[in-house]
C-alpha cells in the first residue's frame, strides 16, 4: 500500500477539534511507516490552516456549504478529492462532527473502512488497526492492503500534536452545488440555568444501571454528602431522568473533576471520552467485566444502590 | 407519508461476551439478542410523526434470532406494517446489510416510494456501522447521523424536513434536509414507549409479518479481522472487596487522602 497519509481536519465553529490535533500525531508515525508525507484535509474554514502546523501540507477546500458541518458537502469534496489523488490511509476524526462523513464514504468509493479505531500502525506495508466493538467490551485487530484506508478515530490514540509551525497550504477547488440537499441552518444551544457540570469538582455519575428515576435520589446524597452534582451517561438522560445538561461523553460534557463517581455506568468509548480525564474515578458496577474498569482508579463489583447509600452514611460520619 | 424504520438485534452488552472459537469473532450462540436501543429511538420518532402528520410506519428488519418478537413489538406499539427480509446470512457486515435492503425494498408489494427511511445510528457490533448512510448511497438519497429530532415541512417529491442533529455539550444543529431521505437517529425527541406484553401477544395472534426472500446483495469484504481479543485497559482499577459497608469505609478513607471527604 502506498500514497500519503490524510488527516481529516475537523471543525465546527470556527474551532479546530481536539481530536484532529490526536489524529495528526497518529498520522505522523504512520506517515513515516509508509515513508510518505502528512497532509491535512481542510473542508471548509480556511483560516484555520495555521492550526495544522503538524502536517507537511494542508490541502484548502473552500465553498460555502462547508463552512459548518455538512456531511453531503464533506462527502462530495473529499471523494473527489480522494479520487484524484489515491492517498494510501485517511484518518477522520470520529465525532458527531465527522461520523457521518466517514459512514457515506466507503459506499462512494468502494473503500475499505476501519470503524472505531482506537490505535493503528503500518506492519508489512499494510494498515494494521485495533477497533473497538460492542460497547469497548471486546477488541478486533484488523489489516487492510487496498488503498484508500479510511479510519475512523477514536480519541485518545495519542497526544495531541502541536499547533505551531507554518505548513504549506494548497488551495483546491470544490465541484459543489450551490445548494445541496441537506442544509445546514442554525445551532440551537441548551437553555443555560441549570448547573454547569464541567465545573464542577465531584460528580456523581449514573448510568443505566441505576435502573429507575427514585433511585437517582442515592446519588444525590452522596453528592451532596460530597459537595458535588449528579451527572450521567446518555441512557438516563434519553429516559428523560435527568436534563440533558448533565450528560457526560461525547455528545454531553467533558469533564475533569477531581472525583468521578461512576454508578451503573458500562464505560462505553463514547462515554469515556468525557470523563477519563478526571483526576480520580471511583466506579461501581455488577459486572466485572464492564469497560469502565479500565479507566477507573478504583473499582466496585457491587449493586451501586447498596454502595451508594452505604458510602454516603460513612461520608457523613466521617464529617460528623 | 410513507416512514420506514429499520431494526436490527445486536448482543446484550450486559452479558458476558465470549470469543468463538475461530478467535477472531463472537461466539453468536453464547449471546442474548436484543433490539439494538437506538432503532427503538428510530421507531419512537417514526411514531411521532405519524401521531403529528399521519404517516405509514413499516418496520423492516433482516431475519435474525428473535426478530419476530421485535416486529410484533413494534406493530403493538402502532406500525402499520412489518417486513422480515428471509434468507440472508447471519450477522452480515453493514455493507452487505446495505446491499441486501437496497435489492429488496423494490420488490415488497406496495412500499415504495418512501418519504423517509429511520434506522437506529450507529449498533454496537460491527466494525463499520454505516449501513444507514450507505443504503442511502445506494438509494441515491441524502442522509444525516446522529439525529435528534424530526419535522416534516412537506412530504413527497420535492419535500423537506427540518432534522436536528447532535453535536457536543448538548448544542445540536438545524439542518434541512431534502426527501426522501435516509436519517440516523440517536434519540427520538421523547423517550420509547412502553408496551404491555399482553398486548405484543395479541399482536402475536391477530398480525401477521410480511416475509420476502433476500436476493443476492453481496458486497465485497475489504478488511480482513486478524483477531478479536478482550482490550488491554490503558490502566486497570484496583478492585476494592467486601460488603458495602466495608467498602464504604475504604472509600472514605482514600476520598479523605485526597480532601475530597
Ligand atoms: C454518536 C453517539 C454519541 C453518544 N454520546 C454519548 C454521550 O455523550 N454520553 C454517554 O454516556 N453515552 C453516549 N453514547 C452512548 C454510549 O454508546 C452508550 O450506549 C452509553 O454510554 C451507555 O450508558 P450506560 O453505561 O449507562 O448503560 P449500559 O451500557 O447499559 O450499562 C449499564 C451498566 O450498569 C451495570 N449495572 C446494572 N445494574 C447495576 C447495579 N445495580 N449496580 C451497579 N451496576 C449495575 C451493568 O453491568 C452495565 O455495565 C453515544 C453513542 C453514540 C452512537
Ligand atoms: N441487519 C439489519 N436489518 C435491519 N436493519 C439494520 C440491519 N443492520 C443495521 N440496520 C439498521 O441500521 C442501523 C445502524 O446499524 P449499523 O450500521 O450496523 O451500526 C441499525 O440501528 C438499524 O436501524
Amino acid at each position: 500500500m502506498t500514497g500519503n497519509v490524510w488527516v481529516l481536519a475537523e471543525h465546527w465553529r470556527g474551532r479546530l477539534s481536539d481530536l484532529t490535533l490526536e489524529a495528526l500525531a497518529l498520522g505522523r508515525e504512520l506517515a513515516s511507516g509508509f515513508g510518505s508525507p502528512l497532509e491535512a484535509v481542510l473542508l471548509g474554514g480556511p483560516a484555520l490552516a495555521t492550526g495544522l502546523g503538524a502536517a507537511d501540507k494542508v490541502l484548502s477546500v473552500d465553498h460555502p456549504s462547508l463552512a459548518e458541518p455538512n456531511p453531503e458537502a464533506y462527502c462530495r469534496a473529499l471523494a473527489a478529492l480522494i479520487k484524484a489523488r489515491q492517498p494510501a490511509v485517511v484518518l477522520v476524526p470520529l465525532s458527531n462532527v465527522s461520523a457521518d462523513v466517514i459512514g457515506l464514504l466507503p459506499a462512494r468509493l468502494g473503500a475499505a473502512l476501519l470503524n472505531f479505531c482506537r490505535d493503528a500502525r503500518v506492519v508489512d506495508g499494510k494498515l494494521e488497526a485495533r477497533c473497538l466493538l460492542y460497547g469497548g467490551k471486546l477488541e478486533t485487530t484488523v489489516t487492510v492492503a487496498a488503498a484508500p484506508a479510511l479510519v475512523g478515530l477514536l480519541p485518545g490514540s495519542r497526544p495531541a500534536a502541536a499547533t505551531g509551525g507554518s505548513p504549506a497550504v494548497e488551495a483546491v477547488t470544490a465541484d459543489l452545488p450551490a445548494e445541496g440537499r441537506v442544509r445546514f441552518e442554525e445551532y440551537l444551544d441548551p437553555a443555560p440555568g441549570d448547573v454547569d457540570v464541567t465545573q464542577q469538582a465531584v460528580l456523581v455519575s449514573v448510568g443505566r444501571g441505576i435502573q429507575t428515576q427514585d433511585n437517582i435520589a442515592l446519588a444525590e446524597d452522596l453528592a451532596a454528602a460530597l459537595g458535588g452534582v449528579v451527572s450521567a451517561s446518555r441512557p438516563v438522560i434519553d429516559q428523560g431522568w435527568l436534563p440533558l445538561t448533565r450528560q457526560v461523553g461525547k455528545s454531553g460534557a467533558t469533564v475533569k473533576p477531581k472525583l468521578y463517581f461512576a454508578a451503573g455506568i458500562s464505560g462505553a468509548p463514547e462515554h469515556v471520552e468525557g470523563m477519563k480525564g478526571a483526576e480520580l474515578i471511583i466506579a461501581v458496577n455488577t459486572d466485572p467485566g464492564a469497560p469502565i474498569f479500565g479507566v477507573a482508579h478504583y473499582g466496585i463489583v457491587a449493586d451501586a444502590l447498596e454502595v451508594l447509600p452505604a458510602l454516603t452514611d460513612a461520608v457523613k460520619a466521617r464529617k460528623g | 407519508m410513507n416512514v420506514l424504520v429499520l431494526m436490527k438485534m445486536v448482543p446484550d452488552i450486559v452479558e458476558e461476551l465470549e470469543i468463538g472459537a475461530d478467535g477472531r469473532s463472537l461466539d453468536l450462540d453464547a449471546v442474548r439478542p436484543i433490539v439494538s436501543e437506538r432503532d427503538d429511538h428510530a421507531l419512537e420518532q417514526a411514531l411521532l410523526l405519524k401521531e403529528r402528520a399521519g404517516a405509514t410506519v413499516t418496520v423492516v428488519a433482516l431475519e435474525a434470532p428473535e426478530v419476530d418478537e421485535v416486529l410484533f413489538t413494534a406493530l403493538a406499539k402502532g406500525a402499520d406494517r412489518a417486513v422480515k427480509v428471509t434468507g440472508v446470512e447471519p450477522a452480515p457486515p453493514t455493507a452487505a446489510a446495505a446491499a441486501v435492503l437496497a435489492a429488496v425494498l423494490p420488490k415488497v408489494p406496495n412500499l415504495m416510494p418512501v418519504d423517509l427511511v429511520l434506522a437506529g445510528c450507529q449498533a454496537i457490533d460491527d466494525l463499520d456501522g454505516v449501513l444507514a448512510p450507505s443504503l442511502a448511497e445506494r438509494l441515491g438519497v441524502p442522509y444525516l447521523g446522529i439525529v435528534t429530532g424530526i419535522t416534516v415541512e412537506a412530504a413527497g417529491a420535492g419535500g423537506t424536513a427540518s432534522v436536528l442533529k447532535e453535536f457536543a455539550g448538548g448544542t445540536r444543529g438545524r439542518y434541512t434536509v431534502c426527501l426522501p431521505a435516509v436519517l440516523g437517529v440517536q434519540a427520538a425527541e421523547k423517550p420509547p414507549r412502553y408496551v404491555p406484553v399482553a398486548k405484543v401477544r395479541a399482536a402475536m395472534k391477530a398480525r401477521t409479518l410480511e416475509e420476502i426472500p433476500a436476493g443476492d446483495g453481496g458486497a465485497a469484504q475489504l478488511v480482513e479481522v486478524a483477531a478479536m481479543t478482550k482490550p488491554e485497559a490503558a490502566g486497570k482499577a484496583e478492585m476494592l472487596e467486601g460488603d458495602p459497608g466495608a467498602v464504604a469505609a475504604k472509600l472514605v478513607e482514600i476520598l479523605a487522602a485526597r480532601g475530597l471527604a
